[in-house]
């Protein structure tokens, strides 16, 4: 059970809620202060501080998110296989049990860290901070950030990255954009996984599923491609490169960037 | 979504509020959660009581606005309300808009006690 949603609050937690004494009585008034921040203020300072970290090296940071089972470790192990060693990448996995993954992108030659989460559904900037400790990322060009496999809360927590991809399987629905708005908006790219399934699926068209995406006001690129198959995979490496000169450029401009929602975001509504 | 740990999030908010404006007590709290920021006002206000308990916003009430979802269109200049998963334009219908209002997830403000000069013991 997640052990932050505040679903487990029990009568076995009622211990924990006693008042506490006051031993002065002092004169007191009440004062209205406006603050205006962000409730994961605390979260967003250290995903600042892991952004300048990827900066200062140079490294492009993007975060995968999806359902657990979308193909995020297979469409790694497939990239990989094309852009490695050429470029220098390293994966940070996120799960609650296992190595599994990590273990999958080692075998490619590739350095993964393996978070494991235990209860915790997503990872966050904390979580992030503590495995760039144990990166070299002088060394690299690219960290890809293989988030939970959780359609809901990783979309809400900013790691640090410069960029959020999210993925869809054919297997989950064309209509899954318009019931998980949040994850979806959240993309700079949307990927349609396992389109070598298309034709054993009479339910899965990519085209609603990008007017789906396109209703929640979303402009971002769809892909569809297939890991097992190679379909599309071009389009993706390319996206990739076009990323990776855009972050060329911003690093001799001393700009940064954020996904794109958080950029929003912030520039509406939070003093940060 | 996270609302326990977005409410231990708020509370070193508060800890910190309370000290840079030398108050034992913070009374009240004013959040701004829109319906696109991911978190449930509900469950948020079931879980403060927890993350508050024993700290000085132990006694503190929650109030929580839900602003309505907003966007401006970016092809005909318009604003109009929208759904969290239908947010085209109302007047044009193009999908080239931005949310104005309803993604926020914001510590508005604060109504807390403070000490005054005179201090008086018991």
């Amino acid at each position: 059970m997640c052990d932050t949603c505040g679903c487990n609050i029990t009568a076995s937690n009622q211990h924990l809620i006693k008042p506490g004494g006051k031993l002065h009585a002092v004169k007191q008034t009440t004062t209205a202060v406006t603050i205006l921040q962000g409730l994961l203020s605390e979260n967003d300072q250290t995903a600042r501080h892991n952004r300048q970290h990827f900066d200062r090296h140079g490294v492009l940071a993007i975060n995968l998110m999806s359902s657990p089972g979308s193909g995020k470790t297979s469409l790694l192990e497939a990239t990989l296989d094309v852009i490695s060693p050429d470029l220098r990448v390293a994966v940070i996995e996120g799960d609650l049990e296992t190595e599994n993954d990590a273990e999958r992108i080692r075998r490619k030659g590739v350095t993964a860290i393996q978070i494991t989460t235990g209860n915790a559904c997503h990872l966050d900037a904390h979580m992030i901070h503590d495995a760039l400790h144990s990166l070299p990322l002088e060394e690299l060009d690219i960290v890809f950030i293989e988030n939970v496999g959780n359609l809901v809360c990783p979309a809400s927590f900013d790691l640090g990255q410069h960029l959020n991809v999210t993925l869809l399987s054919v297997t989950e629905g064309d209509d899954k954009p318009s019931k998980y708005p949040v994850m979806f908006r959240a993309a700079d790219l949307v990927l349609i996984t396992k389109t070598d399934l298309l034709h054993v699926l009479d339910d899965f068209d990519v085209q609603t599923a990008e007017k789906n995406l396109r209703n929640l006001a979303s402009q971002v690129p769809l892909i569809a491609l297939s890991s097992r198959q190679q379909h599309g995979i071009s389009e993706w490496l390319d996206w990739l490169e076009h990323q990776q000169d855009e972050q060329l450029q911003r690093l001799k401009n001393g700009t940064t960037r954020q996904p794109t929602i958080q950029q929003d975001g912030q520039r509406l509504h939070a003093d940060l | 979504m996270h609302e326990l740990s977005i409410c231990q999030s708020i509370m070193q908010q508060l800890e910190q509020i309370a000290k840079d404006n030398h108050a034992d007590q913070i009374d009240s709290i004013y959040l701004q959660i829109g319906p696109l920021s991911g978190v449930e006002p509900e469950l948020l206000k079931q879980a403060f009581p927890l993350a508050a308990a024993g700290s000085c916003a132990s006694q503190a009430s929650v109030h929580i606005t839900v602003p309505p979802i907003r966007v401006h269109c970016e092809i005909c200049g318009e604003e109009s309300p929208a759904t969290a998963n239908r947010l085209l334009c109302g007047a044009c219908g193009d999908y080239h808009t931005r949310v104005i209002s309803g993604d926020e997830m914001l510590l508005n403000s604060v109504e807390l006690t403070k000490r005054s000069e005179e201090m008086s013991y018991v």
